[in-house]
């Protein structure tokens, strides 16, 4: 159980991470906001409080790994990983800038601190499961998160992966689904309804739970679950807001890759630190 | 020599040496083990084989992420389904990740024979050698298919392997050694340059060289097992001797070894040139020898080319 302090700690931090990459979307003008802010609180939790990862080794063989298989949230990842100092904060401003260590979709070649390469949705389980078997081989007990998107499931290849975890009894293996609801071009039960989702994954062999994705402590309880599961890969169902903290994006179709000038981006930031700021006091 | 063996038997037996020697060596299939014939692995090494069932696609991303860790995965299916099936996987997860897989597409072109149209795959050399920096290989005997996998297995970074399933004559010596881009002269000559890769092929250049042969046209006959880097030293070469070129493919004429070599020769040395192989078809059922009739895929029809490229250097 995460003591008020610590969830105090982790919201304070989940709002400078929110800050940072709207900055960097706001700096640039356009990006994938929407899914960016939803993602914010479970990776801010992952990396302050779970993940067991050196920023000065990064290729660190028994590190905890993390696969963003909804590669389009990378800008959160980096605000994370700048913060976590992987790379100097300043370079946040080079996002999908020509030649930029920063792309829009995470890659593993360009960004210290990226495990894997995604952005074509339906990838990253299978590379997950992938690494969890080659840690596996090698004894090592770290866990492999995944994040799936709620619309990228609608890609055939998670139900591959999600068969073949389950038969290969992953229980390091860690996947959360980014239930913000919406996908690209509407939400989802118009588009591609995907309930009853916890059922599709239990009936999958998993070791499913469905938190609300913007609650540490309830987050927090979930993942410690994991660890007592002996043979099932676990699925943590995250409810969340599209757009998360952001007031022109929460909850907008548009926000999934949205243009927004960085004086908008600016003055929201104001007001998030602002309301922080009262939050604190 | 002129002996026959297995292919795939020659392939686990390599791939068990090369797994006992490096415990990096995995092996992954999607429910084609006893087609691939790797059940062999999978007993000495039940640990390091993952049968990822029907899910080629799943089966190169599962191959991308093991090769995160270090390990050297092969990952095995038919090559319509390696190339067709799983191409944007292969693509993005394993190559464009940069990583380091090695993908083996089995029963190429018209030796699906049975299986038909649906699993024939002329296209598989085409689409992969559009992928930057991977290496594309055809092994033409059991021999080159030995060494080629070992070369596979070396080589840092993407591979596909084109391979010939079922028994194939022998043509190279069991000390001949092999190198990825590197093209093996089977024998000179001066008046037409046959280039073939793959067992089918390769052995029909060889035929169509003795009937030319008898009629006193001399060729050149060389394996291009690597399409991909192509040896552009040994093509321009070839050209330079003979004046004449015929590329010879159980895959479609575009975008596989005829395309690659023709790509040379005109930036390099342009020379009259023809292809032989699929012309616009799709894949049908039947045998081998029905099949390299009717796709044209024969030693007659490269004499043919043989004949009639030669009229166009001598008309030049």
């Amino acid at each position: 159980m995460l003591d008020e302090k610590t969830i105090k700690e982790l919201t304070s931090k989940a709002t400078e991470i929110r800050v940072l990459t709207l900055d960097a979307l706001g700096y640039l003008g356009v990006g994938h906001l929407g899914g960016c802010m939803s993602l914010v609180d479970v990776l801010t939790l992952l990396y302050y409080r779970h993940m067991k990862i050196d920023p000065k080794d990064t290729r660190k063989r028994d590190r905890d790994q993390l696969v963003v298989s909804k590669g389009h949230a990378g800008p959160t990842l980096y605000s994370i990983l700048a913060d976590k100092g992987y790379f100097p904060i300043e370079k946040l401003h080079t996002l999908n800038k020509g030649g930029t260590d920063l792309p829009s979709h995470c890659d593993r070649n360009l960004t210290p601190g990226i495990d894997m390469t995604t952005g074509s949705l339906g990838q990253g389980l299978s590379a997950a499961i992938g690494i969890a078997l080659g840690n596996r081989l090698d004894g090592i007990q770290s866990t492999v998160f995944a994040i799936i998107g709620d619309g990228e499931s609608n890609e055939g290849q998670v139900w591959e992966a999600a068969q073949a975890a389950a038969q290969f009894r992953l229980n390091h293996l860690v996947a959360f689904t980014d239930y913000n609801k919406l996908q690209l071009d509407g939400f989802m039960y118009e588009i591609m309804n995907i309930e009853d989702i916890t059922a599709k994954w239990v009936s999958f062999g998993w070791f499913v739970q469905r938190v609300n994705g913007h609650d540490f402590g309830q987050m927090d309880l979930a993942i410690e679950r994991t660890k007592a599961e002996p043979v099932r890969p676990s699925m943590i169902v995250l409810d969340t807001i599209k757009g998360k903290g952001v007031d022109f994006a929460e909850n907008q179709v548009a926000s999934h890759n949205m243009k927004m000038d960085y004086a908008t981006a600016l003055r929201t930031i104001a007001k998030i630190e602002d309301e922080m700021g009262v939050v604190n006091e | 020599m002129n002996s026959t063996k297995e292919m795939r038997a020659v392939y686990v037996e390599t791939l068990c040496q090369l797994a006992e020697a490096d415990e990096r060596i995995v092996l992954l299939e999607a429910d084609l083990m006893r087609a691939t014939g790797t059940q062999g692995f999978k007993k000495q090494f039940p640990n390091r084989t993952y049968n990822i069932g029907v899910a080629e696609a799943n089966m190169v991303g599962i191959a991308a992420g093991l090769s995160a860790t270090g390990k050297i995965p092969f990952a095995n299916t038919f090559a319509c389904f390696a190339s067709r099936r799983a191409f944007d996987q292969f693509f993005i997860s394993a190559n464009y990740a940069r990583l380091n897989v090695k993908l083996v597409g089995t029963d190429p072109g018209v030796t699906a024979a049975l299986n038909g149209g649906t699993h024939m795959a002329f296209e598989d050399l085409g689409l992969m050698r559009t992928i930057p920096k991977l290496v594309v290989c055809e092994p033409s005997d059991p021999v080159s298919l030995s060494q080629l996998v070992k070369c596979c297995a070396d080589h840092l970074g993407c591979t596909y392997l084109r391979m010939h399933r079922k028994s194939a004559d022998t043509i190279y010596d069991e000390s001949e050694t092999f190198e990825l881009g590197k093209g093996k002269t089977l024998q000179t000559g001066q008046d037409v340059a046959l280039i073939a890769v793959g067992a089918v092929m390769v052995n029909e250049a060889l035929k169509a060289a003795e009937i030319l042969a008898a009629e006193g046209i001399s060729a050149y006959v060389v394996d291009m097992h690597t399409i991909k880097p192509i040896d552009r030293d040994l093509v321009i070469h070839m050209a330079k001797v003979c004046g004449a070129v015929v590329t010879c493919e159980n895959h479609q004429i575009v975008n596989g070894l005829g395309s690659a070599v023709a790509e040379v020769l005109v930036e390099s040395l342009p020379t009259p040139m023809e292809r032989v192989g699929v012309k616009e078809m799709f894949g049908e059922v039947g045998s081998v020898e029905y099949l390299k009739n009717r796709f044209g895929l024969t030693a007659e029809v490269i004499c043919r080319h043989a004949k009639q490229v030669i009229k166009r250097k001598t008309e030049k």
